[in-house]
């Protein structure tokens, strides 16, 4: 048997199946576009399984598309980040047009959550509209900012004034790479704050394609002081704890 | 039959089109919400059939009292009391602020963070869409959060009978003392509005209808700590909405008979949901007609709502009058002392708050306690945090949440409600 879990996010969407021992099987990624339900077709279409959960802000779509279960992303990213990591008593998400930060009990049950959605500061798309301003790949941002031997502090909270306060620096004759320290501190600030209100103690899970950010990786340690894991494939967690919990609802474990 | 009451709404000075939207808004929310929910109770019929008539045969009664001689009373608050209008031979009506209407306009005499229930009483005069409102004899603002305080200064120019009682802040003996104060200045301004003096017999029938109307519902809440529960969240903060604006012996019997339903399906074990469905109490800020959000949200979320901590529910009715008085002032001293244990937010310190909120969590058996506060209401939501520590300290989740009566956020609430409701199971 294999149970599959799908995270229909606002940019991506991602897949996971797992086996009968709840181990992961496979692993898809594709963007959300602007007909969510066609993309999600397209990419069941490519894997196996036999039950499926969705999560994501369109679970809902899909659930009426496909007749299937849903779950909220709290829950999966719970659930995935617990599975992998069973110390943990926080998990913080930074996804492409959210964040989450989320405490643990200690068998991996919701505690209490905060979310950050109705902004785009503090997201994976702050992160991208900066880089963009800087003349950065995506890629390279972090491990730019990285390099950087002290920070130029970006005020701004709200995307569109940091924006123009990122042109206003580099107008000035700045150094690129201490804005763009300056501004993964500002996405840290805040997400570190949401981690310290939900869960206040305690190892964390860093999960969301920012994770794979080395700068905010090694800000985020600094600030928490906590030890913060980062799964293989952070964005896949929605996915993944979605299709762990498509198997332990159909395998009776 | 609806061709009359135009006739009606039109001579009221109401503005037809503008009271045609708000009436198909409401009634397409009504049919969405309310008449697509599953194991209704029978006499719930009641009820919707006052709704469909909320602005046709109750207006028309009001109409027809006030031919009579009787005056109409219009309120925004639980802390006027209806015994004394009664009394006096007023009808009391609460004046319920919903829904948003004419937010530019409104926005132009007030600030924009204002609570939703502040701006939608402002665009129901606005946009002349309230008979109640065009209706009433006198309308009764307090001075309570500094929002509604402020906006009764403007508000009294638009109303030609706006009547504004002051309140305490803390419960002190000088805090009792102002409210004695004013409920006797009340009392003279509505004897001076309807001419009749407040006897002890009319005080005593007061005392004694509006007891039975508020031991209805305490009645009908009682019935929803069975689990299941044999009433829906929304069901139940539709009679207590329908509480403020309804002919009072009539809404006591009709809530009395849907109560005696409720009993037998207490005793088979039906209930509007599932036995074992997650229990939520829902607390803060009050939630007036139309503002169905969060509990439309809640139960078909997968949860049901088992009591409201607020002004349109416990908060606002429970307590009895005591009825031994005999002389006026004696009942005067009754009703103070039951309207002095009202524990809105705008009073410091507040624990009396805290302290119903837990013994409402324990009495209804709720796993949880989602609080309401309506954005940009400093008091609710500056008790939010209180309220969630000690609900945590004590194993209750809370979930807070901060809204308004649009729609826009309503994906957003619908997630943190689910997932509330997984954390709860
Ligand atoms: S919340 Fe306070 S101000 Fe509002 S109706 Fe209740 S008692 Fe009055
Ligand atoms: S909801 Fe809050 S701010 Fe609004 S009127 Fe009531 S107490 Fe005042």
């Amino acid at each position: 048997m294999r149970y599959a879990g799908i995270d229909i996010g606002s940019r991506t969407i991602e897949l996971v199946t797992v086996d009968d021992r709840g181990e992961q099987q496979d692993s898809l990624q594709t963007e959300t576009g602007f007909d969510p339900i066609a993309q999600a077709k397209e990419l069941i279409a490519k894997v196996k399984f036999d039950h499926i959960t969705a999560t994501g802000y369109g679970r809902s779509l899909f659930e009426i598309a496909f007749d299937s279960s849903t779950v909220t992303e709290i829950k999966a990213h719970a659930t995935g980040a617990w599975t992998l990591f069973p110390e943990a008593l926080g998990v913080l998400d930074i996804g492409g047009q959210d964040s989450k930060a989320i405490s643990l009990r200690n068998d991996g049950r919701v505690k209490k959550f905060e979310m950050n959605d109705r902004c785009a500061a503090g997201t994976g798309k702050f992160l991208e509209i900066m880089a963009k301003s800087l003349g950065y790949g995506l890629d390279e941002f972090g491990t730019e900012a990285l390099l950087a031997e002290t920070d130029i502090n970006i005020s701004s909270m709200c995307t569109v004034f940091a924006e123009s306060e990122v042109t206003s620096l580099i107008a000035k004759g700045e150094n690129r790479r201490e804005i763009a320290r300056g501004v993964h501190e500002s996405v840290v600030r805040r997400a570190a704050a949401m981690v310290n209100r939900v869960a206040g103690e305690g190892d964390i899970v860093f999960t969301g394609g920012v994770g794979k950010n080395p700068c905010i990786v090694s800000l985020l340690v600094e600030k928490l002081g906590r030890s913060v894991f980062i799964p293989d494939d952070p964005q896949a967690m929605g996915a993944f704890g979605a299709a762990l919990l498509t198997w332990q609802a159909n395998s009776g474990q | 039959m609806a061709e009359d009451y135009r006739l009606m709404w039109q001579e009221m000075g109401l503005d037809l089109e503008a009271h045609d939207a708000l009436l198909g808004v409401l009634g397409q929310a009504y049919e969405d919400i309310y008449l697509a929910q599953k194991n209704r109770p029978e006499g719930m019929a009641y009820f919707d059939f006052v709704m469909s008539e909320v602005h046709g045969l109750r207006i028309r009664e009001l109409l027809d009292e006030k031919k009579a001689g009787r005056k109409i009373i219009g309120s925004y608050c639980v802390f006027v009391p209806e015994e004394i209008a009664l009394a006096a031979n007023a009808t009391l009506v609460g004046l319920c602020s919903g829904a948003d209407f004419a937010t530019e306009e409104v926005e132009k005499l007030l600030p924009r963070n204002t609570c939703a229930l502040i701006k939608s009483s402002f665009g129901f005069k606005i946009g002349k869409v309230c008979p109640y409102l065009e209706g009433a004899d006198m309308v009764v603002g307090e001075n309570t959060c500094d929002g509604k305080k402020k906006a009764y200064e403007t508000l009294g120019n638009m109303v030609d009978n706006l009547y504004v009682m002051d309140l305490p802040q803390v419960k002190s003996e000088n805090g009792r003392a102002l409210l004695k104060a004013e409920f006797y200045r009340f009392m003279e301004a509505v004897e001076e509005l309807t001419g009749v003096t407040v006897t002890a017999e009319s005080l005593k029938q007061g005392i004694q209808t509006v007891n039975a109307k508020r031991a209805a519902i305490h009645r009908l809440s009682l019935l929803r700590q069975a689990d299941p529960a044999p009433i829906s969240g929304l069901d139940a903060l539709l009679a207590n909405q329908v509480f403020f604006y309804d002919n009072p012996a009539r809404f006591t019997e009709s809530v009395n008979k849907i109560c005696d339903e409720l009993e037998q399906r207490v005793e088979a074990g039906q209930g509007a949901f599932p036995k074992r469905t997650p229990r939520i109490l829902v607390s803060g800020c009050p939630q007036a007609v139309p503002n169905w959000k969060l509990p439309m949200i809640v139960e078909t979320s997968g949860a049901v709502i088992v009591g409201e901590e607020s002004c349109v529910g416990e908060r606002g009715t429970r307590n009895l009058t005591g009825e031994s008085g005999t002389t006026v002032d004696e009942m005067m001293e009754s009703l103070v002392d039951r309207y002095f244990k009202v524990d809105c937010a705008v009073f410091t310190p507040n624990s009396d708050r805290l302290d119903h909120i837990k013994e409402m969590a324990a009495a209804y058996k709720a796993e949880g306690v989602i609080h309401y506060g309506l954005q940009f209401c400093q008091p609710y939501i500056m008790e939010s945090i209180p309220v969630e520590n000690a609900l945590e300290e004590d194993g209750i989740p809370c979930l807070r949440i901060d809204t308004d009566y649009s729609l826009e956020d309503a994906g957003q609430l619908k997630t943190r409600v689910e997932a509330f409701i997984e954390q709860l199971r």
